[in-house]
Parts: structure tokens; sequence; C-alpha cells
């Protein structure tokens, strides 16, 4: 369980905004979809789509038009026999709307062509996140948290629709067979789930409904049973983002946001800005000055009319080259203990190091850049606000839409949209792009409703980074090849300090600035770690697998030098460590396997092996990668995951696909550097991001396992950048400790 | 505002805009095809990528001025052979996982194969190095493009 969420889950101080812990169960909560609307609309309807749109979406997603029968929030069926499921989570890629659907369907029996989805609003009390104890998607905790809850809907609704079915055809319940949305008996008696809908909707629902055991799934698990729900609408451009949305005079706003951080607005001239033709106004709101236009372009066209003198004194110290001397200084130095070396066993001679194995590592900041740049419409009209956004943590955007807006939570209905791609980035606790998004509907007085659209340039320089970190760490190694000593220092922002989630941190240390180096994977009695959170005017923020961005490449690249410096073979090096470990033994030896580590590579080219969890998940990769001039390239990933029950097989194997590439490209390019407060790297000319050419090829093999899943929508992501590192030393390259490659002078070929 | 005539999807638009605006916004908050997307607004990414005249074009950076007249193909456009090849192959594989970027990748494969069916790795390098996707999805694109090739050559 990631930390977040169980800080989420135990903080009393959250009760407030928080569902009960633990969820009621669906059948017993009495709650429907159709309450739900009624209530205010809190599901999506997608009624707003034009015609077409409205059509083409209807392929898998989009709920049916008439449900008859809602047994609780999730689940729905209607007469026509389509089934409708709720995603209580945010869809941004990693494929949960196709996943949280399959358990429905599953235990539901139902036929997956007939399954359709749809997306929860903002509702803590009956969509929470069982883990966070609120309404959010983070930790790739949303198949984990689902599990059971989205089962037992699927469950519930099945044994609802049998009883209807015994009750009618006057036959013993036991005696029913479902499967493929279709109800049967041996008598010759048939019937479809929506057929049996109406009846079913008078049953009682079962208190505990049985869940299937694992060698009864019919969906979960299977090769090519469950393709994903929104491929059709995100190949013949039908999905909706919130970009798309369409309403009634829309306006669109830009804002002049601060040219660096901690900058202040001393003056601005607008009168060049209200002449451009299609600009409406120009208002002041807390993030700067908003232009609001007919059109996008006509609203960016005002906001270069603008003339602005801003005071940007206070971050003129702000440079990446003296933070990460400052960094290097602090990391060096004793900080608040996240680690304490554990005494000597009774009669066990503590080892000597006769050896020490040293580095400084240095991680630069790093925005997420999704594709889709953030936006938010946002519509005041008649006491209410409504908001469409790519709203990752609804809770915290629907309390910050409101307070921004003025109003009560329950005159504030968030219409929760897929999104682009986050990586983190909509998953904060400030709000940012929602709650300025309100500020400007709130500077034209609800006149119309606007959407706030961030360019490239406006996602880029907004701070929210993954923040910098500097890892000094000395590892003494005795004549045995043990490890008799590891002292580790850190340096990096809290992630969570200032926010609604500071609570998480615990005797001065933010876990996410140290999770990977402790907890660890491997046995290590030894660490002593000391941490420091210096504070900057730039927001950090959780980025892709959170503080194991840079915790597992220190860790899996210092594995490497110890077993080098130990004289033993990397693999063997770490599984001497991972004896107690028997899934992240598990991984290793399959990715081994797989790979067929230890196997002669041709000149130039090397493996290099990596392992590390995340979240629950286990994951190990070996690299295999060619070095030729001075250039890196990445032939081929191996692998191999454990995390748990595979519930969609094809997902799981592309969420590892993608955070490959995902993390390759961050270890070539990815760096915002600041200089004079203002950051270099605006847009993707000089934020370089991963292109299909230098994408390797991939092999995902998934360790079977009937456990209860766990996440893998970031765990991908930290061991490829050590696996990669490893095999080029391993190739007769530099050991690279500053990050990203591009700045010590390794180019991608 | 001068009126700018296009022709889009097969269908004639007289367009009252700025003669500078990218065609993106046009097409997106003038005629209402948002299957195009918006992501760099400097021809860096791919996510905006249309045709004009059978040839990609990245309409970001593209003046509506300059396209005035010529032939404008977007997602919610796509008719020949191949393009409905890429899409089938982009469905079957599951290619997509935030989609936002995927238009501009099926916008660049489709004149690819139009104009190479059989094309090689290097060929797929040179001809979708212009579409940047975040979720790295290039697996399942390479894998798809030859899907769709073998299904046309077939």
């Amino acid at each position: 369980m990631h930390p977040m969420m169980k800080a989420w889950r135990d903080a009393p101080e959250n009760l407030a905004l928080a569902a009960p812990t633990r969820a009621p169960a669906p059948a017993r909560s009495g709650v429907t979809r159709r309450d739900v609307l009624a209530a205010g609309g809190f599901v999506v309807a997608i009624g707003w789509l034009p015609d077409p749109a409205r059509a083409a979406a209807q392929g898998r997603e989009g709920a049916a038009a008439q449900a008859v029968f809602e047994p609780n929030q999730f689940v729905s069926i209607g007469a026509d026999n389509l089934v409708t499921i709720v995603n209580k989570h945010h869809e941004m890629g990693q494929g949960n709307t196709t996943g949280l659907a399959t358990l429905v369907a599953d235990e539901l029996d139902a036929d997956w062509s007939l399954v359709r989805t749809e997306y929860a609003g903002a509702n803590v009390k009956l969509y929470a996140n069982l883990a966070f104890g609120m309404q959010g998607t983070g930790g790739s905790s949303a198949i984990a948290n689902s599990y059971l809850q989205y089962r037992t809907a699927g469950a519930t609704a099945r044994a609802m629709l049998v009883s209807a079915a015994a009750q009618a055809w006057g036959v013993p319940a036991g005696e029913i067979r479902t499967g493929d949305s279709v109800l049967t008996h041996a008598s010759g008696k048939r019937a479809t789930y929506g057929e049996m809908a109406a009846a079913a909707a008078k049953q009682e629902a079962p208190k505990n409904p049985v869940l299937k055991s694992p060698d009864q799934f019919s969906l979960m698990g299977r090769e090519h049973a469950t393709p994903r729900v929104d491929s059709p609408s995100k190949c013949n451009g039908t999905a909706q983002y919130t970009g798309d949305v369409k309403l009634p005079g829309l306006l669109t706003a830009v804002i002049a946001f601060p040219p660096s951080f901690g900058a202040k607005m001393v003056s601005f001239d607008a009168s060049a800005a209200r002449k451009v033709k299609g600009v409406t106004d120009v208002v002041a709101v807390p993030e700067g000055i908003a232009v609001v236009a007919k059109n996008t372009w006509a609203a960016q066209q005002g906001r270069r009319a603008l003339k602005i003198t801003w005071d940007e004194a206070a971050g003129a110290a702000l440079d990446s080259d003296a933070l990460f001397a400052q960094y290097r200084e602090l990391a060096a130095q004793p900080g608040t203990r996240f680690a304490k070396p554990a005494a000597a066993e009774d009669g066990k001679p503590a080892a000597v190091a006769t050896k020490t194995v040293e580095a400084v590592y240095e991680f630069p900041f790093l925005a997420h850049a999704p594709m889709e740049p953030q936006s938010c419409v946002a519509w005041l009209h008649d006491g209410r606000l409504e908001t469409w956004a790519g709203h990752q943590f609804p809770t915290f955007y629907h309390m910050f839409a409101a307070k921004a807006a003025g109003l009560p939570l329950d005159k504030v209905t968030l219409h929760s949209l897929i999104s682009g791609g986050s990586f983190g980035r909509r998953a904060n606790a400030w709000s940012d792009f929602t709650v300025a998004a309100v500020n400007v509907a709130v500077a034209i007085h609800g006149r119309a409703p606007v959407r706030l659209q961030y360019t490239r340039e406006d996602d880029m320089s907004a701070g929210l980074y993954r923040p910098m970190a500097v890892h000094s760490v000395q590892v003494g190694l005795a004549d045995t090849g043990r490890i008799a000593s590891w002292k580790h220092g850190v340096a990096a922002q809290s992630i969570v300090a200032g926010t609604a989630m500071a609570m998480m941190i615990k005797d001065g240390v933010d876990p996410t600035s140290v999770e990977g180096v402790s907890p660890s994977s491997y046995e290590l009695p030894m660490l002593d770690g000391q941490l420091h959170s210096p504070t900057l005017a730039v927001r950090p923020l959780w980025w892709r697998s959170v503080g194991n961005t840079h915790t597992a490449y220190v860790m899996e690249t210092m594995m490497d030098k110890l077993a080098q410096a130990a004289g033993q073979d990397p693999l063997a090096f770490r599984l001497a460590l991972l004896e107690k470990n028997p899934r992240a033994t598990g991984v290793l030896k399959l990715v081994a396997e797989k790979s067929g580590w230890g196997k002669a590579m041709p000149a130039g080219s090397a493996q290099g092996i990596a392992v590390h969890e995340c979240f629950g998940t286990n994951v190990a990769q070996v690299a295999e990668v060619t070095l030729k001039d001075g250039k890196v390239r990445v032939d081929r990933v191996f692998c191999a995951v454990d995390c748990g029950v595979a519930v969609n097989p094809d997902v799981i194997r592309a969420q590892m696909e993608g955070c490959i590439g995902f993390a390759l490209g961050a270890l070539y390019y990815s760096e915002i550097e600041l200089k004079a407060g203002r950051p270099v790297q605006r847009n993707f000319d000089q934020y370089k991001a991963l292109r299909i050419y230098e994408m390797p090829a991939v092999e995902v093999f998934i360790v079977p396992s009937t456990a209860a899943p766990t996440g893998v929508g970031e765990p991908g992501v930290p061991p490829l950048g050590p696996a990669v590192a490893n095999a080029i030393v391993r190739a007769g390259g530099p050991a690279v400790t500053r990050l990203p490659f591009a700045r010590s002078g390794l180019v991608s070929a | 505002m001068p009126v700018v005539s296009l022709h889009v999807n097969g269908h004639s638009h007289q367009v009252d805009a700025d003669p500078q605006t990218p065609l993106l916004w046009v097409l997106r908050d003038e005629i209402g095809l948002t299957g195009t997307k918006f992501g760099c607004g400097v021809a860096q990414c791919g996510a905006c990528t249309v045709h004009v005249d059978g040839q990609t074009m990245r309409s970001c950076v593209a003046p509506v001025a300059a396209i005035a007249g010529r032939q404008v193909t977007t997602i919610e456009g796509l008719t020949s052979h191949a393009a409905k090849a890429v899409q089938k192959a982009w469905v079957d594989l599951d290619v997509v996982q935030c989609g936002y970027c995927q238009s501009g990748q099926i916008m660049s494969a489709t004149v690819l194969l139009e104009q190479n069916p059989k094309p090689s790795d290097e060929d797929i390098d040179q001809a979708m190095a212009g579409n940047i996707c975040r979720c790295a999805t290039y697996v399942r694109i390479r894998a798809a493009i030859h899907a769709a090739s073998a299904q046309l050559t077939a």
C-alpha cells in the first residue's frame, strides 16, 4: 500500500471529507445510479455530446439507454440487455475502465460485447478509493482497492437475476446457469439479463454474495477476453476530453501566468489585448491575468498583446546549478533520520568493512508533460457551479472548486472526463487548473461557460515538478562480500508538506522522499538513512512512481557497483539479499531465465538487470544495450512483473511497455532547469520525449498468481533506468550519476 | 475579417477568421471537429496532424489562409482503405492508452501506408518520428502498422 493511501485511510482529521474507510457492500448500500442522477447528476451523462459523437462513443462507452435494474452504484442493466458499469476512478490511459468493468462482468457472467462503461462524478460516499478514504486515483491503486468491491457488485447483480429467474420459472436457484448475459435451466427455460432485469430489480439483494474462485474466472486473466472499452472512440476521434466539451456560448480563456517562481505582478495594460477581435474580457485572477475570448486563437493573441510588469526579485536566486551544489552539501550531512542501523545480533560478529563503495547521485526537476495540456471548463449558472476536467482527485477538486466559487459542496457538480495522460500531474491537492478556471468563471460573473486552456508552455512552466533529489551513499563491504555498513543521505523537497496530505510526514520524514531506500526490497539492517527536505518556491508533485523515480536508480546501480566490488554476478548478489523476499526473487529469476541472463553478447553490447517493488508490485527488467561511438541504443527490454491476479493481461503488458518507454525518455532527456527563477525548458523542442525510433523491443512476462491484485500503472518505471545504466557500465561505458544522460554527455543513437 | 474557404472531409466551410489562425483552431473551435488535438503548438508533437491534399500537416502551425482551397482530411473524415486498415489494426491490437496523441498517430500512419503499403521498420521510424506518445505506445504502433500493411497487401 502506498503511504499516501495509508495516511488517508488512517488520519482521523480526514473523516469530514472521507467516506467510511470500508465502504458499505454495494448490495446493502441500496444506492443506485438512478438515485445518484436524481440527486444532482453526479454520473457523467453524455447528453452534452453532439449527436454523431454520442452515437460513436456508444460503441463501448456510454450508458445503456434505460436502466431497469440497478442493484448498486456500480452496475445497471437495461431492458436492451446492455450492462453499464460505472468507473469510480480516473481513466488517464492506464486501462482501469476496462479493468473495473472486467471485475464486474466476470462475476456477473456478462457478455463482454454487451458491457458499456461510464465515469463517476464527485461523490465521496459512493465512489471513494477504499485505500484513500477519499475519491481519487493514484499509487496504482484502482484495481487493488476495487477488487472485492467491484466483484461483489457484479456477484450481487447476478444473484438477483438468478433469484428472479428461479421465482419466474419455479425452479431452485441452484439449478440455474448463467453465461454470456443469459440465464438458462435444464428444462429449456432461457432468458437474457435484459429480459429478467425488471424482475431482478424486485429481488432482495443477497447479504454476502458468493464470489468466484480463481479457477472459475471467465474473463479475468483470459487473453483477448476483454479488449479495451476505450479503443474505438480513441481511434476515430470521438473520445471526449476536456478540450472537446461543447456548451452553448462557451468561451476560452488563457492566463498570463507569472514568468518565474515567486514573481508578483506590478501592473498591466490590457488596452491592446482588448482590441483583439474575439477577446471579450481581460480580468485579473489570483493566478495572473486572464484573457477570455470567443475562440482559443483570439485568447492567445490577446495574451500576446498584454503588457505586464512583473517583479521577479523573489525567485531570482533560484538556479538549478546552485540548488544542486546546496543539495550535495546537505546530503552529506546528518539530517532527519529515516533508517537506523539495527544492533548486531548477539554472538554474531559485525561484518568489518574493508572496502568502501560510494557515489553521489543527482536527479533534476521533471515535468509530467502529458499529451493533453491542463484545461478545465467551469460554468457558473443558477447558483450552481459545474466543472468538466480530468479530475483525478475529485474530492480535492470538489472542495477547492466550491471554495473558489464561494458555494457549498452540494451546489457544485464535477464532470470527470478521461484525460490525455497525467503521470501524476492531475493528482494534485492544489487542483490548480480547476481552481484557476473557476476563478475566471467568477471574474466574468458566470456570464458564460468558460474553458481555461493551458498551452504547452503554461503547463510545463507551472511547477508541480518531480522534485530534484541528491543521494549521497557510502557502503562498506567486508572481505566476504557482505555489506557491513550503508550510509545514505537524501536531499529532496517533501511532496506532501504544506498540502492536505502533510499528515503523511512521520517524525519529520516524508515517506515519498525515501520509499525504495527505506523500505527496501533488500534486507539491509545496517542502513543508516538521513533526510533533508528543503523548501523552495517551486511546488513539487508526484511523478509516475513517485519516490521510486530516484530511489530505484540509486539502489539498483549501487547493487551493481557492490556486486562488482565483491566480485560477484549482479543477479547472484541481489538474490543473496532477497532470501526473505520470494516475490522479488520470483521476478528476478523469471526475467533472468527469459533474457538468458549471462549469455554472450556481441562486442559493445551488454545486459543490465534491476528489480524494484513499487506500490506492492514487483518488477524486474533486463535491458540489452549497445554502445557505439559514445551513443546508447537500448535494443530490447525483458520485463517480469508480479502484480498478483492478472485481471487484464494485455493491459498489464501495455502498462509495462509504456512505463519502459516513459522511463527511457526521462533517462535520456528529461530535465527542467531553473535559471533566475524561470524554467528553461517550456516545450517539447527542449524537453524532449522518447520517439518511436528510440523505443526498444519489449517482452513482458507475468508471474502467475492468485494473490490479491496490485497496480501496474507505475511499477514498470523504476527498474528501467538502473537496468539500462547497469548495462552501459557492463558494455564499457560510464557510470552515470547525474540524470538525464544528455547531461552526462551520453546521447541516444 | 476575411472569409476563408475551406474544404474539410468533403464539405465546404466559409470561415470568418484571422488569416494567421492555425488550421487546428479553425477545425476545433469554428467547425467543431475536435478529433484533432492540441499538444504543443509548435509542430513538435504531432497530436494535431491532419491531411492536406493527401500529405500530413501539423495543423497547429499551418495558417488557415494557406489552406484555402485545399483538401483537408481529419480523423473524422478518414475513408481510404489504408485508413480503415490502420484504424482496425489500432483497435485489434489495443494500441491506445490515454489516446490523446492517437488521432495524429493514425493520420501519420495512414499517409505512410497510402504511399508505401509495405513499410520497413526504418520507414516506420521515419514516418512516425514526428508523433510523440507520452504513454509510449510505440511497440504497438509499430505492430499495428505492420498488421495494417499485411491486411492491405494480402
